[in-house]
């Protein structure tokens, strides 16, 4: 990693939003057309600015939740319900409209085909995104790398990106989930929080040296990638990206 | 300004000093975590902490050695690359003064190393006269874990990772040496107040 050249300064751009797609009660996709973006790898964000009448700005950072796809980028948003920047973005923000952003940004959390597998992937809730993007990457690059996803919502109805997940399922990946608070009629997957031995379960052991990205709310991923370091997993395959209750 | 976000209002906290706001950050009374990989525990019998690199004789101190050490509270506003920032938070620790109280050194740099491999680079002068400890408890309670315990730097006037959790020791260099985030896209030095999150800001 070291010495990853970059080019000079990642400026301020005008983002127009292009599309928004409703993911669930609370969380939406916001689609947009960024002239000269430079390209992304899955794992990466942006952050974004926004700036009222008066000059005053707030600034955010938000995964990327789209492959690399020229001048497009997708940033999925939960809405916080005390947010300052958040319900901006879900509530108010139309087509035609702009913003600003600036990246792509990171250069540790992030995942290229290249990098082969065995991939373990973990979300809690909005944790997805970031996770979403190499599944998307990963199939937009016709990969076959051996890939599994670990995914904790509260409901079926909390689950980002059902559909489009269940369509790219096979061919190497694998997704599980794990509802914890409420399950549909029938519902035979777990139903628990996240632990060692559903993890486990998922496989695969130590022995394949499967590389880990785990991401969401603090205390989901202290306990995954503790778990993970007592199933024997090499803490150094683990990677973490965390986010509190706060981020606007 | 000439670009305006229609119908951004946005929340201005009506009890914060804006002067104490720098650019694009924004107040938090949490204490957000944020680490790359699994948090590091190490018992306080194995801790020790060094410094070590360009002077004549490495130091180093047991835990024990360390606690006995003359300690002080610190109370400073933090701020993270992430965005938020932190007012008046209270931390009880060591000044880096101390530990490197009558070593000779030529080294003009300093690397922060912890449990778990994270680095972290400044400026030696950066963490000397009375601008960087190394704490071991917060908010009058021993640091837990995912904040850095059993001990974390504290270097206020960077983005908050220059602060190594986890910490272990400092190793003094004559060359600057890019850390953990410095190689992964993040500014060399970290200044908030002048926004340098990013490599090129």
């Amino acid at each position: 990693m070291a010495g990853t050249a970059l080019p000079g300064r990642l400026s301020w751009q005008l983002a127009e939003l292009v599309e928004v797609v409703a993911e669930t009660p609370r969380v939406k996709t916001t689609v947009f057309d960024v002239p000269g973006w430079p390209g992304h790898r899955a794992g990466q964000h942006v952050d974004v600015r926004l700036t009222a009448e008066d000059g005053y700005q707030a600034e955010r950072s938000y995964s990327i939740a789209s492959a690399p796809d020229g001048r497009r980028v997708a940033l999925t948003v939960q809405r916080l319900e005390d947010g300052e920047v958040s319900p901006y973005l879900t509530d108010e923000l139309r087509p035609g409209d702009k913003i600003e952003l600036r990246g792509p940004i990171g250069g540790y959390f992030v995942w290229e085909p290249s990098e082969g597998g065995p991939l373990v992937l973990v979300a809690g809730g909005s944790g997805i995104v970031p996770l979403m993007a190499m599944i998307r990457t990963r199939a937009a690059a016709g990969s076959d790398t051996e890939t599994r996803l670990l995914y904790s919502s509260r409901s079926p109805d909390d689950v980002i990106y059902r559909d489009e997940l269940e369509r790219l399922s096979g061919s190497g990946l694998t997704v599980v989930h794990a509802l914890t608070d409420s399950q549909p009629p029938g519902w035979t997957g777990y139903a628990r929080r996240v632990d060692a031995e559903m993890l486990a379960e998922v496989g695969p052991g130590p022995a394949e040296r499967p590389r880990f990205y785990a991401c969401g709310p603090t205390p989901f991923v202290e306990a995954v990638a503790e778990a993970l370091v007592r199933l024997g997993h090499d803490p150094r395959a683990i990677k973490t990206e965390r986010f509190g209750p706060t981020g606007g | 300004m000439s670009f305006v976000s229609r119908g951004f209002r946005g929340r201005r906290t009506a009890d914060v000093d804006p002067a104490r706001v720098p650019p694009g950050q924004y107040v938090t009374r949490d204490f957000p975590v944020l680490s790359a990989g699994p948090t590091p525990h190490t018992s306080l019998e194995l801790w020790d902490f060094s410094i070590v690199g360009e002077l004549d004789e490495p130091r180093g101190w047991t835990w024990e050695e360390f606690r006995a050490l003359p300690s002080e509270e610190i109370t400073r506003d933090i701020h993270c690359v992430t965005k938020w920032s932190k007012l008046d938070t209270v931390w009880q620790g060591v000044s880096v003064d101390t530990l490197l109280e009558g070593i000779e050194t030529a080294a003009e740099y300093v690397t922060q190393y912890s449990d778990g491999g994270y680095t972290t680079n400044l400026p030696l002068e950066d963490v000397t006269g009375g601008k960087a400890w190394v704490v071991f408890a917060y908010d009058g309670e021993p640091l837990a874990p995912e904040h850095g315990g059993p001990a974390r730097m504290l270097v206020p006037h960077h983005y908050f990772w220059k602060s190594a959790k986890w910490v272990r020791g400092l190793q003094l260099q004559s060359t600057d040496e890019p850390g953990f985030w410095e190689t992964n896209g993040y500014h060399n030095y970290g200044d908030p107040w002048q926004e340098q999150r990013y490599q090129g800001d």
